[in-house]
């Protein structure tokens, strides 16, 4: 899993430029015939005459895309996702063709003057021509953050969301004997708003969601007010701002992790939302879940996860798949 | 062209029928079939059984506006916006009223009244009154009624080398659509005229599911700040610039193969395109894109200073270039596939 | 039960969004009366049929869920921290009892630091989200035992009849328009009505009209009237914003609104001498109205409101003549409506 996870967090893949991404996961699940949609869902089927259960991971991560070359051969950017500014001065950005940079910051009298406006990418050129040979207006770039493997604790960008992408692989390759039909689908777009789910979720018409994603945790130093913390397992959501989970998913959940003797917590998030959120509008409605990975720092170079969290997730997400549904 | 018709036309967001009427009037010589729906989308279409993938085109017809919301004792009256309007802009501006586009100022404390401080003040729509000149309540309700909506009364015009006109978002959109439809295309190709844009896309959203498109083009008028103390990082869009491709915004991620096909043709035929370089705003793409299962969609405009105000300033040159880059992209689609 | 005593127990029912099952059940079984069928869907709505004469499908919805709190957290010394589920003011919370539907129903009540323990200028400033907590009594190993994070709080608080046929109670917001519904629905007993009616009590308004988004595709409706609530009027409220109590259901007119439905409610109204308010309401959404206008290829839609005052607490105020009446006007527009109606909806 390690190795997978590395991989996979390691690739370029910010919303709307999964390529790289997808490519990883075709190459994990060669087992199966894959098939990419109109927006880019790469989707991965396992039919069965039972319940349509539908897994969703997404794909993409945060990151920037350029809006301006000055003459200098400065690149000014906006946001792609829920990038906080405070983080990026003196961070690195790679874009799609290999062209390394660094973040800079004018020169502001507060710290709380700063805003994205006041950020800008050097790539190292001289000149705006100079800088249109390695990029141009609307390029999209990630961050970089190299793999830190602490034991139990792993530390990279895009653990949002390459660490759940990692476990729904490992599910797919591991999947067990079920009557259920399972769809595995990493979707796109994430981030901007939940959108390759929306489109998934039409066409595959499933009887249940099912999102794998990172959530939020409470166990640092004054940090958030929540239960929520590593190593206590997976996390089985409640609600977020995008999904109230469906009572009989929730419980489900947790009586498949009792019988199983799968360490887990209830999650109650009050920021964010998952591909749980698109996938339960979809049509006239479809109970939906969510197995969150308990994620430290989520959106900033350095997001923590434990991978004891992981392995649980991925053995609830197994125990699912097997599970006799209404 | 047909933009000054279209321009002086009026259409709130769920008020579009006069630009609704002038539109069908013109596109119907054009097309095989032309009918709306249950929100007051408009649709032509053209070649609908030819082989080949079906292309919708969308452009919204409603414009920002302002509805009347109560009559107050002394005859004047209270509004709200209808879309995104900034209240700066209102200030001294005349509006017409109603289906009898009744006269109405937006008045505002003569400044001899104001106190040094209040100068810098905004007003806000809870300070702003329209007048139209009645004398109490029961004068007012016989010109006007709760409900009623309210445009800028602004007269197309030229400006220099430029086009003044009010609605030039999305009137520009519209009148290039209607343009097109003048073209003979080797596949279906559907062309809506949306209600309700500026409200949050209402429109286009069952526009898309009805029609159920292989790809989809949008045709906006943009935002320019091309302008004055802007930074050139800030411009947005540059007028004279040519079409401008959107790449991404609060709404979509244009399909990065359908924007590339874009660049391409633009290429090839000698085409001025820019890529709109802020990512702020929606567009009817964010719901043509996620419609049934899945659409690819683009986004392309024409740049247009001070939109949402009542002097929106664009270029004819601008106009002509994205109705020769779009026609040239439905021929492309027509041959080649939405193969992507 | 008569309209008053299912208002009095639709309040007191405990459904916050996403688990409207206690208010869903009674609402199923008395719409079973009248109905030629009821059932609820995938994410819990309930859909009841009122056959007529085939002429169109009328959906008319009114939400069922409440707001509600959300255990988060328990604290080392057995306090409960909650999360919001929906809009809340958290100052109409101070010093409120709260059920927690833990394990069994436990007792509790929002804490309020003392005026002795306050500084000088203390009182002057709202509490703020991260001071709130609710005392249910027990340490907090008892507690552990009974209550689990994502257990649900509602607040306490019984239907009190003021002077008249003002009632003053929680979650009127929006039971209150089920009600309104179930009394077109008693109506539409008596009338050889043109229209099917399906009836929804939707699930989830509150926390984003989702119930009414997959209830509107479900259905696939020709024409829709979402019912809500508005606000009455108040002191400090101004004319256009507060509607009077008593004198009628707010017919709106906004983006959501089918310029023929308004019309025709309107006329349907004066015919039937059904006293109505209108308001011009540009900030639409926010109401089931708006999920369903856009499902599949358009719906023609429509909003009525009751008025309702101190929306979004434990005292929300009405007048039940309203309801009664808004029930007519909706079984009018049932009987009346007609085929030609129906399909010059999509004529603009």
């Amino acid at each position: 899993m390690k190795e997978l996870l590395e991989k996979l967090t390691q690739a370029y893949g910010p919303s709307g430029s999964e390529n790289n991404i997808r490519e990883i996961i075709k190459a994990n699940l060669s087992q199966y015939e894959t098939k990419t949609d109109a927006l880019g869902n790469l989707i991965v089927e396992k039919p069965s005459p039972g319940k349509k259960i539908m897994f969703s991971a997404h794909m993409d991560e945060i990151g920037v895309m350029v809006t301006h070359i000055d003459k200098d051969g400065f690149l000014r950017f906006d946001f792609i996702g829920g990038v906080g500014p405070y983080h990026l001065p003196g961070e690195r950005v790679k874009f799609a063709n290999g062209t390394l940079g660094v973040i800079g910051l004018e020169k502001i009298d507060k710290i709380s003057d700063l805003k994205k406006e006041n950020l800008y990418i050097d790539i190292g050129a001289e000149s705006k021509d100079e800088a249109l040979k390695l990029v141009k207006i609307g390029d999209s770039a990630s961050f970089i953050s190299p793999f830190f493997d602490l034991g139990h604790r792993l530390v990279s960008k895009a653990m949002d969301n390459r660490s759940a992408c990692a476990v729904l692989i490992k599910l797919m390759q591991q999947l067990p004997e079920t009557n259920n039909h399972i769809t595995a689908v990493f979707t796109v777009q994430e981030e901007v708003g939940l959108r390759g789910a929306t489109t998934a979720a039409y066409a595959l018409e499933p009887d249940y969601g099912m999102a794998l994603d990172v959530t939020l945790t409470g166990d640092t130093p004054k940090g958030v007010t929540m239960e929520v913390g590593l190593n206590k397992g997976a996390a089985i959501k409640v609600k977020d701002r995008s999904l109230m989970v469906h009572p009989y998913v929730k419980e489900k959940l947790v009586e498949l992790a009792e019988k199983n003797d799968i360490k887990y917590q209830l999650e109650v998030l009050e920021f964010g939302g998952t591909d749980a959120g698109a996938i339960h509008l979809s049509r006239s409605g479809v109970p939906s879940g969510v197995i969150s990975i308990p994620c430290r720092y989520t959106h900033s170079r350095s997001e923590m996860v434990d991978l004891r969290d992981m392995e649980a997730v991925l053995s609830l997400a197994k125990a699912f798949c097997g599970a006799d549904l209404k | 062209m047909f933009l000054k018709e279209l321009s002086e036309a009026r259409g709130v967001s769920s008020r579009e029928q006069e630009v609704r009427d002038l539109i069908r009037e013109y596109v119907k010589p054009n097309v095989d079939e032309v009918f709306t729906d249950s929100l007051g989308n408009l649709y032509a279409v053209k070649g609908k059984d030819k082989q080949g993938p079906k292309v919708m085109l969308a452009a919204h017809m409603d414009e920002v506006g302002l509805m009347i919301t109560n009559i107050e004792k002394n005859g004047l009256l209270r509004f709200a916006p209808v879309g995104g309007i900034d209240p700066r802009v209102l200030v001294s501006k005349p509006v017409a009223i109603g289906e009898d586009k009744v006269i109405g100022i937006i008045g505002a404390k003569a400044i001899h009244l104001q106190k040094p401080e209040e100068r810098t003040q905004v007003l806000g729509f809870d300070d702003l009154y329209l007048d139209i000149g009645a004398s109490d309540d029961e004068e007012a309700k016989r010109l006007v009624k709760i409900g009623d909506v309210a445009t800028f009364t602004t007269q197309f015009q030229e400006l220099g080398d430029l086009f003044l006109g009010k609605a030039f978002d999305d009137r520009a959109g519209c009148a290039a659509l209607v343009e097109l439809t003048k073209g003979e295309f080797d596949c279906p190709v559907y062309f809506v005229f949306t209600v309700q844009e500026e409200v949050g896309l209402r429109g286009a959203a069952p526009a898309s599911y009805k029609v159920a498109p292989d790809v989809a083009l949008v045709l906006e008028g943009t935002t320019a700040s091309d302008v004055g103390e802007t930074d050139e990082a800030n411009y947005s869009t540059a007028v004279l610039g040519g079409p401008a491709v959107t790449v991404m915004d609060r709404s979509v991620i244009s399909h990065p193969q359908v924007v590339a096909r874009l660049f391409e043709i633009a290429d090839k035929n000698a085409i001025l395109l820019q890529v709109k370089r802020t990512i702020t705003g929606s567009t009817d793409a964010g719901k043509i894109a996620l419609s049934r299962g899945g659409v690819p969609t683009a986004v392309v405009a024409v740049p247009c200073r001070y939109i949402h105000s009542p002097v929106t300033v664009m270029s004819v040159k601008d106009w002509e270039q994205i109705v020769r880059l779009v026609e040239l992209f439905v021929c492309d689609i027509a041959h080649k596939g939405v193969e992507f | 039960m008569d309209l008053a005593e299912l208002l009095i127990a639709l309040s007191e029912s405990s459904g916050v969004s996403g688990y409207e099952n206690m208010p869903a059940d009674l609402i199923a079984k008395t719409w079973l009366g009248y109905a030629d069928e009821v059932k609820k869907d995938a994410l819990g709505n309930v859909i009841a049929l009122k056959k007529g004469k085939g002429h169109g499908k009328l959906l008319l919805a009114a939400h069922m869920d409440e707001i509600g709190l959300m255990v988060k957290k328990i604290d080392d010394k057995g306090f409960i921290r909650f999360a919001t589920v929906g809009g809340f003011d958290y100052r109409t919370l101070v010093a409120q009892e709260v059920t927690v539907h833990g394990k069994e129903k436990l007792r509790g009540v929002v804490g309020a630091k003392p005026p002795h323990l306050q500084a000088a200028n203390e009182q002057k400033k709202a509490y703020l989200e991260e001071e709130f907590y609710i005392d249910v009594g027990f340490s907090s190993d008892k507690v552990r035992e009974m209550v689990k994070i994502g257990d649900l709080i509602t607040i306490n608080r019984s239907v009190q009849k003021l002077n008249g046929q003002r009632y003053a109670g929680k979650s009127f917001d929006d039971r209150a328009c089920v009600v309104m519904l179930t009394a077109c629905l008693q109506r539409l007993t008596q009338l050889n009505h043109n229209l099917d009616v399906y009836l929804v009590a939707t699930v989830q308004e509150e926390v984003g009209t989702r119930g009414a988004a997959v209830a509107a595709f479900g259905i696939d409706p020709d024409l829709a009237i979402a019912v809500d609530v508005c606000h009455g009027e108040f002191p400090g409220v101004r004319a256009d914003r507060g509607f009077g109590l008593g004198k009628g259901v707010v017919i709106s007119m906004g983006p959501d609104t089918h310029p023929k439905i308004l019309t025709k409610l309107k006329e349907i109204a004066d015919e039937a001498k059904i006293s109505y308010q209108l308001e011009a309401s540009t900030s639409a959404g926010g109401t089931d109205a708006w999920s369903i206008q856009v499902a599949r290829e358009g719906i023609a839609c429509s909003l009525l409101s009751l008025p309702l005052r101190y929306m979004h607490t434990s005292v929300e105020t009405l007048d039940l003549q309203d309801i009664k009446e808004g029930g007519r006007l909706l079984s009018e527009f049932a009987l009346k409506a007609d085929r030609q109606f129906v399909e010059g909806l999509p004529c603009f």
